[in-house]
């Protein structure tokens, strides 16, 4: 039993990492597009090493936009990091000094596989297997990218931009149709969650709304305290 | 503010706030509002992450038809205990073939 929870972990982060990591090129390709150069490009995915936060700045970048907004939008996406901490930092045990390389891998995909495996050595493994295997794909994809930018076509062509919704809904699905009674707060969660953040897009700048969608949350545990 | 200026910030800003959750004290960790906050605030992101990746574009709300089709292809698949790997090529095949035929 052990051993099975521990390979499909193992499993659902590498297919996590790979898949996701292919996106790599189309942030390369993005960034170079923009203006950024090649060593920008391979810098941010080496350090920042968060999707959403890359993406805004060469898109502020590739507009002509403000720096200084630019990467304060950045950041505004990368404070969602600061949130899977909290949840993250018992179930890793990441304290004293681990905990500094750890942090780089706090970001969307390696909480969601985490959180979607069913005991903690396995959410434990499954965060390391998503970090490793998506920190060298998406390096080595954003490399490719931003040199062969000219010969990459749209990504958009291959519908890359369903793959990354579609893998956050494959791994929270099991949680969602879990017969379980913590499921329907899971569920009043996940929809608040789409609601408040569909709501405020057109009024805020782009990476609050999905920020906005800890609001709900917020309601949910004052009224129901545990 | 040069781009590499603006390069740096964002990689020193968006680490020291990946390490800024994990660094939380104790105290904060253990108290059970947090706990029970902690617990369901992932679920509403990622929700709310497929949801505007899926219906936004900047400040837009846009209904992209082969980009939500191939998350309806998402959903069939899932419906069908489909395998992770194939729940995505799914989704990215359907997109890449509605865009093909020109929706």
């Amino acid at each position: 039993m052990e051993t099975t929870t521990r390979s499909s972990a193992i499993r659902d982060g590498l297919g996590v990492g790979l898949a996701v990591g292919l996106s790599g090129l189309a942030f390369g390709a993005a960034a170079v597009t923009a203006g950024l150069s090649v060593a920008q490009a391979c810098v941010l995915s080496l350090f920042a090493f968060t999707g959403a936060s890359q993406f805004a700045l060469a898109g502020v970048v590739a507009g002509g936009g403000s720096l200084v907004a630019g990467a304060a939008g950045a950041l505004l996406l990368g404070v969602r990091n600061s949130l899977y901490g909290l949840r993250l930092a018992d179930l890793l045990g990441a304290r004293g000094w681990r905990r500094f390389p750890v942090a780089q891998g706090v970001i969307d995909e390696t909480t969601a596989v985490a959180l979607a495996q069913p005991d903690e050595e396995a959410a434990r493994t499954g965060f390391f297997v998503t970090f490793v295997s998506l920190y060298l794909t998406w390096n080595a994809t954003t490399l490719l990218g931003a040199v062969g930018t000219s010969r990459v076509a749209d990504p958009a062509v291959f519908g890359l931009d369903a793959v990354g919704p579609a893998t956050f809904l494959a791994i929270l699905w099991p949680r969602l149709t879990a017969k379980d009674p913590e499921t329907r707060t899971l569920r009043a969660a996940a929809a608040g969650g789409v609601a408040v953040a569909l709501a405020a897009t057109p009024f805020v700048p782009p990476g609050v709304p999905v920020l906005l969608a800890a609001v709900p949350v917020l309601a949910l545990v004052l009224r129901r305290p545990r | 503010m040069s781009v590499w200026q603006a390069v740096v910030a964002v990689c020193l800003g968006c680490y020291a706030l990946k390490l800024a959750g994990l660094s939380a004290p104790r105290r904060v960790l253990d108290h059970p509002g947090v706990q029970r906050f902690s617990a369901l605030v992932p679920v509403a992101l990622l929700a709310a992450l497929i949801a505007v990746q899926t219906f936004a574009h900047g400040q837009a709300l846009e209904l992209d038809w082969p980009r939500t089709a191939g998350l309806g292809a998402a959903v069939l698949a899932l419906l069908l205990r489909a395998p992770f790997l194939l729940v995505l090529a799914a989704a990215a095949a359907v997109t890449a073939l509605l865009r093909l035929a020109g929706l």
